[in-house]
């Protein structure tokens, strides 16, 4: 069957055997066979499309072909050498290794929380409601004011937390310590994705039939056996899902928690590639080097896009 | 649950709580915060109880120039942008999938498979790869700075043109025969008909794109230049960035809260739209 | 005038033909009903008349006018569908005005209409309610009643019963002939269930695999079935089939019983002998040997073979028969109640 996720604008969605059926299954039996309503009727959406996204996409690709200098005044066609020079700039391999482990971090952070957040949820029967309102609401809050809370819980002078890490010993400054910041940052990311991977998780959990858990019981499993054996292979598909969720998630929707944080400093230290689009083309003003980069990120979005298609919808049946 | 080992029972809630605890401990934090007045959020270590300022605070924040010696935009009227954002985000994305949806399964015209895929690529091109680019042609349409701006680029979904054409396919075709007996023709069938079974999907989805457009970033960061027009999700970093030089962190904090308050109260007060809207699959 | 031709319709999908050349001429005022195993294509058949699928060839019309192009709404029919396709977000009150409220009735007319079928089928109770507040038999009513408010000239049924049980099923199905009966609408109704085809209908339309087996009354395809496949398919328990050699008006069947017949035909035949006209008889030609008696109270029906044979028959007893498995009973077979086939084609021989 057909399943659909969404998340933000980002879908997890269909299963590929819809789009391409023998008898287009896209299509009603019975259906209208007029011409130009459907046209207008698909048009608000085609131009936008069009206009913002297609346009500009084509700029990029074009754009990253070109070496500008910064006051736009002569351009050159260079072909790849944009892309040569990122393949060769190790401040750019240096971002894509970092991004992995950034992606990495927040996503088996989030995942574990939810899990374990979800496998006891699943347990609880009075008050399993007021549980899971008390957990989900960081969903709704924006990136850059999760990024907000934490660097204030954390603000070196005044925060909470250097306050209470000073007395054992622990001197905490974010804006100095390189690996601080990126554990501010990964722990804020983490903090704002536990959410949605806890529902899906009590969802797939949910789902279960609770005859196979009693089989296990009456077979002699405990509770840590049951989860161990039971619960979390059953869930698999909706890790592996999850999984492809939180990296796009870590890749792309965490830009405002890094500009709030750490602005991708110190020394570069949290600089992912979404954060380094932005401030080479926005900041420094690189307007070939910055295109070629956002190329590269739409290529990763590509791939991203068709795992999802190829492995998730396959996989992920409650 | 199994066994009932009232010890089991304890840890489950024990864990729970402390989950509870760990996810609360920010908004308590900024809470605490936006409940004091300036000088007590000068000195270390912070408060972790409210104080008695906050509906001063609250005021201050709201109407006035909240931080001191900053001629900023009172926040209700960046609370008001992300308002209208936000609803033109949600409900433009809704109305032009609905219709595209629409136009895809139900009719048979040329080129409709090449819209289709059209609209899929948009999956493929999220804000975040095309800023420049994008910005230039908003730039060049006039639009920066309005609340066109602010929405009109987010506004193509491929997401929801996917959801809706799912919940049409699920409709019987009875429906459509029966209406096209009963005389209706495409845009009556589509209000009369698809527009009422197809509610709860449209509120759900509602719930989660007004949670995304109110929590844009990126976007009306680069377009919104004149602080008139900013919307409460960005100011919150322009603070931060004024709070390096004379930190008023409960007039920030006040407005974090602010800027969180509208979509948080979304989520809880339809959560089982938000949930559905969330996991929406095959009815 | 309300009457309908079909001349000559065929339906394509792709390069598969579904109906072929279909011929038919329904009289104003006249119930028909299409039966044919699943898959035969009733139900296209059935849509094309409505407007819901295309016309690949031939002609529809109703009265004079060929309406191969127009719109279903253009074509005053109304519809009745398996599924009932109630819009489940309107009242029941709703569902019946739909179609007058967009073809621009007064209001006054509307209430009017409503309420006298509402009355008609007794449904005035539930017009307020949504459909999933009814059940199953009220459902159908509903479809039934928005129907009817319509006043078509056309009434066409997909298999409206076919999702009730059994018990309610005989019951809307005396309605249905009775609304008709009093409407006199003409009406075509599709099913795949031949006693609800034998009730209903003024005359069947017996299809198969796309193509009318025979288009008669019911008494005309029970006492003279057009084909081995009309035969077998009306009438219940089925027909019994037994090839046989047919020279000088005399049957040889496979076990070498010679039996009396007032057939011409001459050379291979399929002989077709209906279970309940076997009559039992001590020196009847026909030896059943029995495998299985089921009694079913009024009638039994004995399942074995002709002896010696592998040969299957079914007769029909009247009342209770005990007859037990390894009895040979013998029957004669009335040379009038004889249906002879063509070996070859399975068609009637008179
Ligand atoms: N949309 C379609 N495309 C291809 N073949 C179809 C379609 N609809 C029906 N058919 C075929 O046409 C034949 C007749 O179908 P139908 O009229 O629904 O049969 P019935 O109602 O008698 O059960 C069937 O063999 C079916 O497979
Ligand atoms: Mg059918």
């Amino acid at each position: 069957m057909l399943s659909l996720q969404i998340r933000g604008d980002n879908i997890i969605f269909a299963s590929p055997t819809s789009f391409a059926g023998s008898d287009d299954p896209m299509l009603k039996h019975v259906h209208f066979n007029k011409v130009l309503l459907p046209v207008l009727l698909v048009a608000p959406q085609i131009l936008i499309t069009l206009v913002f996204f297609m346009w500009p996409a084509g700029q990029a690709l074009y754009q990253s072909f070109l070496i500008e200098d910064a006051f736009g005044l002569s351009r050159e066609f260079v072909w790849f050498e944009n892309f040569q020079y990122l393949w060769h700039d190790e401040i750019y391999l240096q971002t894509f290794w970092r991004t992995a482990v950034f992606s990495a971090l927040v996503a088996m952070l989030a995942m574990s929380i939810a899990l374990i957040l979800a496998g006891f949820a699943e347990r609880v029967i009075k008050g399993a409601g007021a549980y899971r309102t008390l957990l989900i609401w960081p969903y709704a809050v924006a990136p850059v004011l999760a990024g907000a809370l934490w660097v204030f819980m954390f603000n070196p002078t005044l925060g909470i937390f250097p306050f209470l890490l000073e007395k054992i010993n622990i001197d905490w400054n974010h804006y100095l310590n390189g690996t601080q910041a990126m554990g501010l940052v990964v722990a804020a990311a983490a903090w704002k994705q536990i959410a949605y991977n806890f529902l899906f998780y009590l969802a797939a959990m949910q789902s279960i039939p609770k005859s196979v858990v009693e089989a296990a019981a009456i077979d002699g499993a405990g509770p840590l056996r049951r989860f161990w054996t039971i619960t979390l292979p059953l869930v698999s598909p909706t890790t592996f899902f999850l999984l492809v969720i939180n990296i796009v998630y870590a890749f792309f929707d965490t830009f405002g928690i890094i500009h709030a944080v750490t602005q991708g400093g110190p020394a570069n230290a949290t600089t992912i590639l979404v954060y380094k689009v932005y401030s080479d083309g926005f900041v420094g003003l690189d307007l070939g080097g910055s295109a070629a980069q956002s190329v590269v990120l739409m290529f990763i979005v590509i791939l991203m896009t068709v795992i999802q298609f190829r492995y998730v919808e396959k996989k992920v049946e409650y | 649950m199994v066994e009932t080992r009232p010890f089991l029972t304890f840890v489950t809630h024990l864990v729970l709580i402390l989950g509870v605890v760990m996810i609360a401990l920010p908004i308590w934090i900024t809470f605490v915060a936006a409940s004091h007045d300036d000088i007590r959020m000068t000195q270390a270590p912070i408060p972790m109880l409210p104080g008695g300022f906050f509906w001063e605070n609250f005021k201050r924040t709201l109407f006035g120039s909240g931080l001191a010696g900053n001629e900023i935009t009172p926040v209700w009227r960046m609370l008001f942008n992300s308002l209208v954002m936000a609803l033109a985000i949600a409900g433009g994305k809704i109305v032009i999938s609905l219709l595209s949806a629409f136009a895809i399964v139900y009719f048979k015209f040329p080129f409709r498979m090449g819209f289709f895929w059209m609209i899929f690529l948009t999956l493929m091109l999220p804000v975040e790869v095309r800023i420049l680019p994008t910005f230039e042609v908003v730039a060049n349409l006039g639009l920066l700075n309005s609340y066109w701006g602010l929405s009109i680029p987010l506004i193509a979904s491929a997401t929801a043109t996917f959801m809706f054409r799912q919940v049409f396919l699920t409709i019987p075709d009875e429906m459509l025969e029966s209406a096209r007996i009963d005389g209706a023709g495409p845009m009556r069938f589509f209000w009369d008909i698809l527009i009422p079974l197809s509610r709860t999907n449209i509120a759900a989805l509602f719930v989660i794109l007004f949670i995304y457009g109110w929590n844009q970033y990126l976007w009306p960061l680069l377009i919104t230049t004149d602080s008139d027009m900013t919307t409460i999700v960005v100011s919150i970093k322009q603070m931060l960035e004024a709070a390096e030089q004379s930190p008023q962190w409960n007039i920030i904090m006040m407005t974090a809260m602010l800027a969180m308050l509208p979509p948080i109260i979304v989520v809880i007060a339809m959560q089982k739209l938000f949930v559905q809207g969330l996991t929406e699959t095959d009815k | 005038m309300a009457s309908i031709t079909l001349d000559s319709l065929t339906k394509s999908y792709g390069q598969t033909e579904v109906l072929h050349h279909i011929q038919g001429e329904i009289q104003h005022g006249e119930f028909i009903v299409i039966v044919g195993p699943s898959g035969c294509g009733k139900s296209t058949l059935l849509r094309m008349v409505a407007g819901l699928e295309t016309v690949t060839s031939g002609q529809v019309s109703i009265g004079d006018k060929v309406i191969n192009d127009l719109e279903p709404a253009d074509r005053d029919i109304a519809m009745v569908f398996q599924n009932y396709a109630l819009y489940p977000h309107m009242s029941v009150e709703q569902n019946m005005a739909y179609g007058l409220k967009i073809r621009k009735f007064p209001k006054a007319e509307i209430k009017r209409r409503v309420e006298q079928a509402a009355d008609i089928l007794e449904i005035r109770d539930y017009l307020k309610r949504k459909p999933r507040q009814l059940s199953g038999g009220q459902r159908q009513r509903v479809a039934m009643g928005r129907a009817i408010v319509r006043d078509p000239q056309v009434f066409l049924f997909d298999e409206p019963l076919s999702n009730l049980d059994a018990k309610l099923r005989v019951q809307m199905r005396l309605e249905i002939r009775k609304l008709q009966r009093r409407l006199g609408v003409t009406s075509i109704y599709v099913t795949h269930d031949q006693v609800e085809a034998m009730t209903l209908g003024d005359r069947l339309m017996v299809l198969n695999g796309g193509y009318v087996e025979q288009f008669g009354t019911p008494i005309e395809v029970y006492e003279k079935p057009a084909s081995v496949f009309v035969a077998g398919f009306i009438g219940s328990p089925s027909m019994n089939f037994i090839s046989a050699q047919a020279s000088k008006g005399q049957l040889t069947l496979p076990d070498g019983t010679t039996l009396a017949s007032n057939t011409s035909a001459n050379g291979p035949v399929t002989l077709g002998m209906r279970p309940e006209h076997l009559k039992q008889h001590g020196s009847g030609p026909i030896q059943l040997e029995v495998d299985l008696p089921e009694q079913l109270g009024a009638t039994t029906l004995v399942h074995g073979r002709i002896s010696g044979t592998e040969l299957p028959i079914t007769a029909s007893l009247n009342g209770i028969h005990a007859a037990s498995s390894g009895d040979v009973l013998r029957f004669d077979a009335p040379v009038e109640q004889m249906h002879i086939f063509d070996a070859q084609t399975g068609k009637r021989i008179e």
